[in-house]
């Protein structure tokens, strides 16, 4: 699998789109898609609400688990994702694209964000 | 994760082929899924899937009191199970306490194979051999022996009619012949853990990729696909059946699990867990404990093991098993409740997941019955 290279990664296997007019877009990665397996439901902010970077904002639910989602930055929640909360199954059918979680104007970003080869490099190992 | 402590089935290199998603499993390195689950689900549902089971733990036991000895150690009349048999029974504790459900294959009139979870099968076999003392009957541990494959789902009898000349349509639901399949030897059952028809084929371990090959071939027009743990999981769910380590365990009896009509008191003899068991059985029928009941979601929240079931802000149950239903299309679990709250149809009934009471409907079980 490849991982676009326009995007950054955090360890928690969330991605981050860059910011156009001040705002991003997050995901999970196709790695933790495949490893959660079949997402049958996708607990998100709210709208309006503030995520801290590196706190639990949400969940992930498969068939055989629940995983929390993580915030890869600090800042306002301005939109969720309705698709994917009506067809959570799109997190792994695009998790790059049409299964993007939220969309957060970002306050803060920590520096541990990865690049594409360095996220990829993280999750071979 | 230090895999090189984990047992591998022959099908190993199969699964790796394949892209299998390799999970622990009892000590075993086992495929959990190839693909997407839920596609393996819906595929044994309407057409057919093929499963490595080899982790399951086959028993032999052999000699002139074979029969005397099983209907001893276990609570079902197997000296009754005609020779090409099967019957599902269960292996108690002297207190009643279940240590593992299992599958008793008669195959010839003094030799019987029994196969345990692959969780409990060493706890099987050093109860059956202590059991086995005075009685002239060996328990010989064949876990090595076999490789496992089973093929399930409406199209199954259609794939394996064209790699044998078994008589599939004399072969009546628990029942197992010896055959040739693929040119491969098999001890052929017509039995599996998914609610359709379906067959698990015993062999050699040396057979088995070769007989993985020629069903994965036998079945491509019809849409057969491999089929991890996990859709396993699902489908024994829906069909309702038990799981050790999450409906049975040691500190239930089969009274309490609602599975009492597999103990048989009328059988000749004495055999292990009787007065306890009778016991059971009269508290059961007069002030019965918690029932196990099935749990349909209104929401999408999934319920899992070990969650409470809840009513009226009180806790009047536990979750036993729990997943999305791919035929249902919603959360379904399974759980012990108080008997006050058990009936179909009971209202106000909830699972506590994560701090939130989520609302379900209380169904007798199971979720799914195959149209036949």
């Amino acid at each position: 699998m490849s991982n676009p290279q326009q995007l950054r990664y955090s360890k928690e296997h969330e991605w981050l789109s860059d910011a156009q007019d001040g705002v991003s877009t997050v995901g999970i990665t196709e790695h933790a898609a495949n490893a959660l397996g079949d997402v049958v439901f996708v607990q998100l902010p709210e709208a309006g609400s503030t995520v801290t970077a590196g706190e639990t904002c949400g969940e992930l639910e498969s068939t055989k688990s629940v995983s929390d989602l993580y915030s890869p930055v600090t800042g306002e929640v301005t939109e969720v994702n309705e698709d994917v909360v009506n067809d959570p199954s799109l997190v792994n059918s695009a998790p790059f694209e049409g299964g993007w979680l939220f969309k957060v104007r970002v306050t803060e970003e920590p520096a541990e964000l990865l690049s594409a080869d360095e996220y990829t490099a993280f999750t071979a190992g | 994760m230090s895999s090189t402590e984990l047992r591998h089935t022959a099908l190993d290199a199969v699964h790796r082929s394949l892209g299998a998603t390799m999970t622990d499993f009892a000590g075993w390195d086992m495929p959990l899924r190839y693909g997407s689950e839920r596609d393996e689900h819906l595929a044994v549902r309407t057409r057919a899937g093929l499963f490595d089971l080899s982790h399951m733990g086959e028993i032999t036991v052999t000699g002139a009191e074979a029969a005397a000895f099983l209907n001893h150690a276990l609570v079902g009349n197997i000296a009754s199970v005609g020779v090409g048999r099967a019957r599902y029974t269960m292996i108690c504790q002297a207190d009643g306490g279940i240590l593992d459900d299992l599958i008793v294959y008669r195959l010839a009139e003094t030799e019987y194979m029994v196969v345990a979870n692959a969780s409990n099968a060493q706890v099987v076999l050093d109860a059956l051999t202590e059991r086995a003392a005075g009685f002239a009957a060996e328990v010989r541990d064949d876990r090595d022996a076999y490789a496992l494959i089973a093929v399930q789902g409406p199209e199954s009898p259609g794939i394996l009619k064209s790699l044998t000349d078994a008589d599939l349509d004399g072969l009546k639901y628990y029942a197992g012949l010896p055959g040739t399949v693929a040119g491969v030897p098999a001890l052929i059952a017509r039995t599996g853990y998914t609610g359709e028809d379906g067959f698990e084929l015993f062999v050699k371990p040396e057979h088995a990729v070769a007989l993985w090959q020629a069903l994965t071939e036998a079945g491509e027009g019809v849409g057969l696909v491999p089929c991890g743990l996990s859709c396993r999981d699902t489908l024994r769910l829906e069909a309702g059946m038990p799981l050790y380590g999450h409906e049975l365990s040691t500190s239930l009896t089969p009274f309490d699990a609602g599975l009492g009509r597999v103990v048989k008191f009328d059988k000749e003899g004495d055999f292990v867990g009787r007065a306890a068991l009778a016991e059971a059985a009269g508290r059961a029928a007069q002030n019965p404990p918690r029932v196990l009941v099935g749990l349909v979601a209104e929401g999408r929240r999934v319920p899992r093991a070990g969650y409470a079931v809840v009513a009226g802000g009180e806790v009047i149950g536990e979750v036993t098993s729990g997943a999305p239903s791919p035929t249902l299309g919603k959360p379904i679990a399974m759980a012990y409740v108080d008997a006050a709250h058990a009936a179909p149809g009971t209202e106000g009934v909830g699972v506590d997941i994560r701090g939130t009471h989520e609302p379900y409907q209380v169904v007798a079980l199971p979720f799914y019955k195959r149209q036949k």
